[in-house]
């Protein structure tokens, strides 16, 4: 049977479940004198057969269907001769797409060589084995924990507790589910890049001045290890958010600062969401707008003026994801003006202060730190841009601080590495792994200790 | 008591100069403020006027005869014959009668003016209506990609032109006859990705895109939701409280990349999902955008007020039932508005894609969540990396396309929070 016949099968048997503990319940609280003399209401009762029922079959069924199929490969190609045994992962996917291909009718049984074939016939005869036992163990499960959950059922038993507690279980897994998924990034990041780090001493990753991840195509080639030098990727990324910012900090910030002090209320409730479109335009938008709109006016421009400008610029990327970056920069500096305390304000306004005055001396200062977290934040979110520096600033690995020459970033490289097909182990897709560590570090130090100060001084105000 | 006077006028001397700068300091914030919207008018400016035109195709109406003899088919309900058939001659022949004669010459000149797909049109025509045969039927076709660039954008010199002077002189006269002519480009919401840019389209995008979605929603909200009520009602004060909730504000903030990298190693390296597949897809996104359901539903959950919940535990429910029965029902809208602006965001998203391999050129309009597909986004990034302009506008009406579901969205979300939800 299909899993997802078997979930539908499964689904109904949990609904019987439900019925026949509902119907229990009742019965048995019938001689006693009526459902007041159960502990619960009769639908605890039967949502308690139910999770009997339900859970262990689910449970069962998702771990049958997430393993079944490496659990599968794995016999079928330890069943090969050895003689034919692939030797290296890539040539053993390939066998493995060869056998599905006959098992599935696509490619004649003939045409392969005889191995191929008996593998073939022993995945079909595999897969028909696992679905009939998937069938017969879920079902079984249902039915065997369903009854026992049935019997269970007594009037003095508090269905309604048991439920709950269920219940406030599977609340926590899904609140878990962050941990998990912060240990997943961990866990993926760090495998692959201890494994990087036993082929590029990390001394070499994180000092070398040199990057080309050519890998070699013959074993002989000249310059056949690549090199894994950091540093320009790194340059590149800070110029490229260096540019970002000196865009985005003044304009988000007065206009913060415009819009929290100086604007009436309708400028405000129709500047704002405008302002928000900004932070709401997807990333590749962007990017289409920098590489083919802004970069190339900005070549024409250095043209014109006698600098030499190449076609994808750091200056182009770095302006759009500015811009990019500007809502978010004035909705921070946005709420932490206005957390700074209104008798501050009027302290100042009342000694003769102007506006101006105010906001520069009394406002500012107590709202920095909240800016600075806010700014830091903005950092991060320009370090992990990826759609506008992919689209825009192009691959070569420029040590330069021109901002009118091509750089490219750590993400853009993590793009280009992972993009397209090769094989998993190679120096380059691992080198890929490596750099999604850095940024993971990097980004991640930022934005502890920017949601450090910022909540800090929020704390200080209220 | 002597110098006051002197003072009072130091200060009025000094407020001149006081009110300037008051003044310059409001000029920056306006000329901020204008500068963030001049942007904005400008990419949606920039955007509209590169894409508009994607929306337009050129066609070429003849009158087709469908000689048997011509095009070497006797029995047009076989398909082996219809498959040696020549299906390219009528269509020539055809626009041969509408052009002047010295075209006779240059049948290559005159086929370069239809599509290349508009022969397989002709063939699925005819296979549909075997008895057009020995008629002469009035169809129309599209024109080839040459001409489509030709008839958008003669004027803009950014565009070269293929078309000879001679195809150029053809294609004037024929569409100030109506023959070659512009109409909406209905093509670009029935067709999946093509070679030929007047033939692609992003049906199979948008399909990939809503299947992702769906994965996405089906998981992301009812995790969401149960986390959000786990971390407001239930979580005790402890380390793994605390834990989690240090771990959903780092990962609100972690680079979309990073969770790409987490879909590759965890789902398609570790569990063996296939690539390019809409689950996979729907998976990445779905952490993606859980920290951010998560907590605008508890802001949700928190704006209940407490005499709710103090009304119901004070008739006997249990603390399950009053989240259940009460706080839930009552936070529903707010939960629901964060989902649409979250699943907004992963609507947009691309990054995390491009790593999972849902970036491969796929013709096909994908049918279900284990289909090779692609999401829009994605095809933007594709189409905008053709060196071909006639992909480029393509591109822009696709980012069109993107926008105004994004819009859809929001302004659903904006209208959701205005109709259902209440203020206490």
């Amino acid at each position: 049977m299909q899993p997802g016949n078997l979930l539908l099968l499964t689904a109904v048997l949990i609904l019987i479940a439900y019925g026949l503990g509902y119907a229990r319940s009742r019965a048995l609280a019938m001689p006693l004198g009526g459902i007041k003399h159960l502990k619960s209401l009769p639908g605890y009762y039967g949502t308690r057969a139910a999770i009997w029922c339900g859970v262990p079959a689910l449970i069962l069924l998702a771990l049958w269907v997430t393993f079944e199929g490496r659990i599968i490969q794995y016999l079928v190609v330890s069943g090969l001769p050895a003689e034919v045994r692939p030797d290296s992962a890539g040539k053993a996917s390939l066998m493995l797409t060869k056998i599905q291909n006959v098992a599935n009718g696509s490619l004649p049984a003939g045409f392969v060589e005889e191995p191929i074939a008996k593998a073939a016939e022993t995945l079909t005869r595999l897969q028909a084995q696992s679905s009939w036992l998937r069938t017969a163990l879920v079902i079984s499960v249902a039915v065997l924990f369903g009854v026992w959950g049935w019997f269970r059922i007594h009037p003095a038993a508090n269905a309604r507790r048991k439920v709950e507690t269920t219940l406030r279980w599977f609340l926590f897994g899904c609140a878990a589910i962050a941990i998990l998924t912060t240990v997943g990034i961990v866990f993926s990041v760090a495998v692959e890049t201890v494994r990087f780090f036993d082929r590029v001493p990390i001394t070499d990753f994180l000092f070398g001045a040199h990057w080309s991840p050519q890998t070699a195509l013959r074993e002989d080639q000249v310059g056949a290890d690549g090199s894994f030098g950091v540093i320009p990727l790194f340059l590149g990324t800070m110029l490229i958010s260096a540019i970002a910012m000196l865009v985005a900090v003044p304009v988000g910030l007065f206009s913060a600062i415009y819009l929290s002090e100086y604007a009436s209320k309708r400028v405000r409730s129709t500047v704002k969401p405008l302002l928000e479109m900004l932070a709401g335009v997807p990333t590749v938008v962007y990017g289409f707008f920098a590489a083919l709109t802004v970069a190339p006016f900005i070549s024409d421009l250095a043209a014109a003026i006698g600098l030499e400008a190449s076609s994808e610029s750091a200056l182009a990327a770095g302006l759009v994801m500015g811009v990019m970056i500007i809502p978010f920069v004035s909705s921070l500096s946005d709420d932490v003006i206005n957390a700074v305390p209104q008798t501050l304000r009027d302290g100042s306004l009342a000694m003769g202060a102007t506006q101006s005055e105010t906001m520069s001396k009394v406002i500012f200062p107590a709202a920095l730190p909240g800016i600075m977290g806010g700014i830091l934040l903005a950092v991060s979110r320009a370090i992990g841009e990826t759609m506008i520096v992919v689209m825009a600033a192009g691959l070569a690995a420029n040590l330069t601080a021109n901002p009118l020459d091509a750089v490219t970033t750590v993400t853009v490289q993590i793009v280009t590495l992972l993009t397209g097909d090769q094989e998993f182990d190679s120096a380059k897709t691992l080198a890929a792994f490596a750099l999604g560590a850095l940024l993971f570090l990097v980004t991640l130090m930022l934005n502890v200790v920017a949601l450090k100060i910022v909540r800090k001084y929020r704390e200080q105000y209220d | 008591m002597t110098d006051q006077p002197s003072q009072a006028e130091q200060v009025r001397r000094s407020l001149k100069r006081r009110y300037r700068k008051e003044r310059r300091f409001r000029s920056y914030g306006i000329a901020a403020i204008a500068v963030a919207l001049l942007a904005l008018a400008i990419l949606f400016i920039d955007i509209i006027g590169k894409g508009y035109s994607g929306f337009l195709k050129s066609t070429v109406t003849l009158e087709v005869t469908l000689d048997s003899d011509v095009m070497m088919l006797e029995d047009p309900t076989d398909k082996t014959a219809r498959r040696m058939a020549d299906f390219v001659a009528p269509l020539q022949q055809a626009l041969m009668a509408e052009l002047p004669p010295e075209a006779q010459d240059q049948p290559r000149a005159v086929r370069g003016l239809i599509n290349n797909y508009a022969s397989d049109a002709l063939k699925k025509a005819v296979a549909a209506n075997p008895e057009w045969m020995g008629s002469t039927r009035t169809m129309t076709f599209l024109a080839s990609t040459d001409v489509d660039v030709y008839m958008k954008h003669q004027s803009d010199d950014r565009y070269s032109i293929k078309l000879s002077e001679q195809q150029q002189g053809w294609v004037d006269e024929l569409a100030e006859r109506g023959v070659i002519d512009l109409s909406f480009n209905d093509v670009l919401f029935t067709n999946g990705d093509s070679r030929n840019p007047s033939q692609a389209g992003v049906l199979g995008a948008i399909m990939g895109s809503l299947f992702t979605m769906l994965v996405t929603l089906a998981l992301s909200f009812p995790i969401g939701v149960a986390a959000a009520i786990y971390l407001e009602e239930f979580a005790p004060q402890n380390k793994v409280t605390d834990f989690i909730e240090v771990n959903i504000n780092n990962l609100a903030a972690v680079p979309s990349i990073i969770f790409g990298l987490l879909g590759l190693a965890v789902f398609i390296n570790l569990f063996g999902l296939p690539r390019s597949v809409p689950v996979v897809g729907g998976l990445v996104l779905t952490l993606m955008t859980l920290p951010t359901i998560i907590i605008s539903s508890r802001a949700a959950i928190k704006s209940v007020p407490p005499s709710v919940r103090e009304a119901a535990e004070g008739i006997g429910a249990s603390k399950m039932q009053v989240v259940m029965h009460h706080v839930l029902p009552l936070a529903l809208p707010g939960m629901m508005t964060g989902s649409i602006i979250g699943m907004a965001q992963a609507l947009g998203e691309t990054a995390p894609l491009l790593l999972i391999g849902m970036v491969a050129f796929i013709v096909d309009v994908p049918g279900g969540f284990l289909d090779s597909a692609t999401v829009l986004p994605v095809q933007v990034y594709l189409w905008s990396g053709s060196p071909e302009l006639a992909f480029i506008e393509r591109a822009s009406a696709a980012i069109m396309v993107l926008l105004t579901f994004l819009i859809g969205m929001n302004a659903l979300a904006v209208w959701l929070r205005r109709r259902l939800e209440r203020r206490w």
